[in-house]
């Protein structure tokens, strides 16, 4: 089992258009859609996230929402769930954060890191001149990998890369750009060619450097 | 119960911006349905239900707003049949920071809070004085509707008004009237 995914919508189509798109990526993933009203409208209904948060399964759940009000019916549902303390709510933009949820989820994070993975979309990308002249403590492992597939780094790779990273304990970087986020990972833009330098800091650095290095020299399984 | 709750439908009515005052009347008119089937029997069993009804019915950001309102009253009240002044006082106090928390909006945002905060402080003071809780409520509801009256050149911070900006000058917020509305109907009850 991995995390569960539960997305809080007003209106019962983006709940269950997002679901959809987010499952491409994770198939594993029990990602369940709680849109609109509980007679259909536009809106949002505390008994349908309620029994979205109910369904078994103990490795937790994280909650993707939509508008304002959403969060608060998402808010109030966890305070009447049977087990408030494994529901995290995500703040993230509801379709890129669920996607970055879901693959991390996949990936086996836990709970907190598959928030962190939805949260991760919000945040500006890293500087690379910062990254690397900052007044940092120098990373654990360092390494440079050349990107050899045809397509580089799109969403399949960055998803590939952002939801391994995510379940290490490890702060990686490719190219200054969040190795845990899909979303500045795609925002490098890095084509064909481009060599990526990895700095990575943290218990588990090496076994981060190497997860990449399988996946960038065997060019993600991808021609 | 059920009784004020109609008046208050129908006061809302007027007022409303079609979402909310079509998802309050809803939310309130399960509200009573559900009062009548099965008469709670302490005020704060029948804000707790009401507060449950709210939050499932409504649909709109009022739901979990006034469902966290009337929770936070009920938990304020407990068992308690005989409320006294200062026990009011500290249920609707328990009411605002509920829908403070649960709405993140603070004084000025053009939200209900414009309309809660100075009814708590009113009802505090009515409180403080002779101790008659109809005084309270109606102190709330005066101090409501006046807050209500202080959203109109507020530009909202808060909920859907906030994407019109500029533009929610000079409206009065739905939230605010409505939460008059509720306070204004609760000492029409204690009368």
């Amino acid at each position: 089992m991995t995390v569960r995914l539960v997305v809080v919508s007003h209106s019962a189509k983006i709940a269950d258009g997002a679901v959809e798109l987010a499952a491409q990526m994770a198939p594993d993933v029990v990602i369940v859609p709680a849109g609109g009203t509980d007679d259909g409208r536009i809106g949002t209904s505390l008994d349908k996230v309620l029994a979205a948060l109910e369904q078994p399964g103990d490795e937790g759940v994280v909650v993707l929402t939509d508008l304002g009000s959403a969060g608060m019916t998402a808010e109030s549902a966890v305070e009447f769930a049977a087990d408030p303390g494994s529901v995290l709510i995500a703040d993230a933009p509801l379709v890129e954060g669920l996607v970055a949820a879901a693959v991390a989820a996949q990936a086996g994070a836990d709970a907190a890191a598959v928030k962190d993975a939805a949260e991760a979309v919000y945040r500006p990308p890293a500087h690379p001149a910062e990254a690397a002249h900052g007044h940092q403590q120098p990373p654990d492992v360092t390494a440079d990998f050349e990107l050899v597939n045809q397509a580089g780094m799109h969403a399949r790779p960055a998803a590939k890369i952002a939801g391994g990273l995510s379940a290490m304990d490890a702060d990686v970087t490719l190219n200054g750009a969040d190795g845990a986020s899909m979303t500045e990972l795609m925002m490098l833009a890095a084509g064909k060619g481009t060599v990526l330098h990895v700095e990575a800091s943290g218990p588990d650095a090496a076994k981060a450097v190497g997860y990449l290095e399988g996946l960038v020299t065997s060019g993600f399984g991808e021609p | 119960m059920a009784e004020h709750r109609v008046e208050l439908i129908e006061l809302d009515r007027p007022i409303g911006d079609s979402d909310h005052g079509e998802n309050m009347d809803r939310g309130f008119r399960a509200v009573m349905s559900k009062l009548a089937e099965a008469p709670p029997e302490t005020p704060g069993a029948a804000l707790k239900l009401t507060a449950m009804t709210l939050m499932s019915k409504v649909g709109g950001a009022a739901g979990p707003l006034y469902g966290t309102a009337f929770l936070r009253a009920a938990t304020a009240l407990g068992e308690t049949t005989d409320v006294d002044a200062a026990t009011l006082a500290a249920a609707l106090q328990a009411a605002r920071d509920g829908i403070v928390v649960r709405g993140k909006a603070e004084s000025g945002d053009k939200t209900m809070v414009d309309a809660w905060t100075p009814a708590i402080e009113a009802a505090a003071a009515a409180a403080a004085g002779d101790g008659d809780v109809r005084k309270v409520l109606l102190a709330a509801a005066e101090a409501a509707e006046a807050g209500a009256v202080s959203t109109d050149p507020m530009l909202a911070r808060k909920g859907r008004a906030s994407y019109l900006g500029e533009r929610s000058i000079g409206h009065r917020d739905p939230g605010a009237v409505s939460s008059a509305l509720i306070l204004r109907a609760a000492a029409g009850a204690a009368e």
